[in-house]
């Protein structure tokens, strides 16, 4: 019974985590696994000699974690502390509905959609030129291109990611805030020395678990937006192993990492 | 998440006129930065084509309804195509995934069954190792698969951590059920067919979600496995159209009499369609997903 799921699992799991041999190999897709040569660590040294193509990559990949560490990380818990103190529980559960509803949306139509709000001919433009004022150059532009991706990874998941903060907020003993008011505690001292502690342990295995898959950094969302600024702002480690090895070819010369 | 409710009410103490009103602002920006795209979007693909041409591209508030973007993407040409491509492989993948996944979690919901270690261990590996895009690009051609509807399925129908949620629902049922079934002379795939499939269907439906869901939004896989743009699914037509703004013609729109509505209008259109199909589960998937996220994070 158990047998469709197996092998379905071993076909398209685990017979691609043998694959990637062929990092050691001079892969040539007509010969297969069994015929291509074997080259040792000689890919690597392509990598680790400086390709530049790959530096670019490895640093764009650093640039935008650094990003998403900054400000996509800390948004949910900042929107979970003001959902919580919401006096209103029909208002309360309408905004989530809202804000949960993009998490649900691929990539592609994320991306369509902030190009129509923010691209050259988009809505705010429009409205821009229609009030006089010089358009902005948003999508394309490749200086302001990794922002970009952070923002829409906001608009994205920031609404989703506030369910398991908004959780823990509610395990949070009340007791607790009734002693700090007692003892003459701000509400902003009371933020800081309650809720925040309350918070830590689920930030902290979140924060861990984020750093679990650091390199992945928005496959598809980059992908999708990168020819207008170029690869060597856009390519992250995911996407210049496509480009270089399945574009071009290059079967066998990818980062470890991107396994 | 209303058993928490009380709590939230009780725990945070009550805040100031001045504070609400901030908490006010910021929650009813953080709505409009999401509805106001999407009224944006669903404005632009029902407004007239004089009124689209005139805005320069996009509107937000339409001067009446105009569905001619709409007849144009369903006349029979490479939207209507891929729309049918997309629906076919969101319900045969749903499916096949959700079969698979219930079989091989009803045998994983009974430790005694033979070969139980090895099959429990290779689904919890399968959890923690993806496997790379080149590997299994080169798994797919090998198979014969790229350039088949196949590949939009199978590489992804079996979610090692679904096989998990359904196998601890399965648990839950009363093993004295399948012990009377047996009793009685039910063969496995009797009892598996007659007392498990009924008593889950609720979590089982959940998980179909899950993955029609996933088929919908496919991207990556018809963008690495399908070459023919023939083949193609909604969203490869999409990142074409749309956020690559090839524009349509006439004669990749199919039979169109009338005239062809602004390419903003069209590109649109196919944007609403593709959302419209998430925007009816969505009430399902936010309750139960919420539920699904809660119980794997929180105790108590």
């Amino acid at each position: 019974m158990a047998l469709p799921g197996v092998l379905l699992l071993l076909l398209f799991q685990y017979l691609p985590i043998l694959g990637n041999v062929i990092a050691f190999q001079d892969y040539e897709p007509y010969l297969g696994i069994s015929g291509s040569p074997w080259v040792g660590f000689r890919n690597f040294a392509v990598i680790f000699n400086g390709d530049p193509a790959f530096l670019h990559a490895l640093g764009n990949t650093l640039a935008v974690l650094l990003l998403q560490v900054v400000f996509v990380f800390p948004a949910p818990i900042a929107l979970a502390l003001a959902l919580n103190g919401l006096v209103s529980e029909k208002l309360k559960r309408f905004v989530q509905s809202v804000l949960y509803l993009p998490h649900f949306l691929s990539w592609v139509i994320v991306v369509s959609i902030s190009q129509s709000m923010l691209g050259g001919s988009g809505l705010l433009n429009n409205w821009l030129r229609s009030g006089g004022h010089e358009a902005v150059n948003i999508i394309g532009n490749a200086s302001i291109f990794k922002e970009l991706l952070t923002s829409q990874v906001i608009w994205k998941d920031t609404g989703w990611a506030t369910i398991l903060f908004l959780a823990a907020l509610s395990q949070i003993d009340a007791s607790l805030y009734e002693a700090a008011s007692v003892d003459g505690a701000s509400r902003w001292s009371q933020l800081w020395h309650v809720t925040l502690p309350g918070l830590r342990a689920i930030i902290i295995l979140l924060f861990i678990l984020r750093l679990g898959d650091a390199l992945t950094v928005g496959f598809e969302q980059i992908i999708l937006q990168q020819g207008p600024v170029g690869n060597q702002v856009s390519d992250v480690l995911d996407t210049y192993v496509y480009n270089n090895g399945v574009l071009n070819g290059n079967w066998g010369r990818q980062p470890p990492s991107a396994w | 998440m209303s058993t928490h409710r009380p709590h939230l009410v009780l725990g945070m103490p009550r805040p100031g006129i001045a504070l609400r009103s901030v908490k006010g602002v910021v929650l009813t920006l953080c709505c409009l930065v999401v509805l106001v795209p999407f009224l944006g979007v669903l404005a632009t693909s029902i407004a007239p084509p004089k009124q689209v041409a005139a805005a320069g591209g996009f509107v937000l508030f339409p001067k009446g309804i105009d569905l001619s973007s709409y007849r144009a993407i369903f006349a029979g040409g490479v939207v209507t195509r891929s729309i049918v491509v997309s629906v076919l492989v969101t319900v045969v993948g749903t499916l096949v995934s959700v079969t698979c996944t219930a079989l091989l979690a009803y045998v994983l919901a009974r430790p005694k069954v033979f070969g139980y270690r090895p099959l429990m261990t290779t689904v919890l590996v399968a959890i923690l190792f993806g496997p790379g895009i080149i590997p299994s690009y080169l798994v797919v051609k090998q198979l014969g698969l790229l350039d088949s509807y196949w590949a939009l399925i199978l590489p992804t129908a079996v979610s090692a951590f679904n096989v998990i949620v359904v196998r601890s629902f399965f648990m839950g049922i009363p093993p004295e059920l399948i012990e009377a079934a047996t009793i009685d002379g039910a063969g496995e795939f009797q009892v598996f067919r007659r007392i498990v499939i009924p008593l889950s269907k609720a979590s089982l439906s959940v998980i179909g979600l899950f993955y029609a869901v996933g088929y919908w939004n496919a991207f990556f896989t018809a963008l690495l496995y399908i070459n023919d743009n023939a083949k193609w699914p909604l969203q490869l037509i999409l990142r074409t159209y749309v956020v690559d703004q090839s524009a349509l013609t006439g004669s990749a729109l199919g039979s169109v009499t009338e005239a062809i509505p602004p390419q903003q209008s069209i590109q649109m259109a196919i944007l609403v369609v593709s959302i419209v199909p998430i925007l009816i589960v969505y009430p399902f998937l936010q309750r139960h997903f919420a539920k699904g996220v809660l119980t794997g994070a929180v105790k108590g």
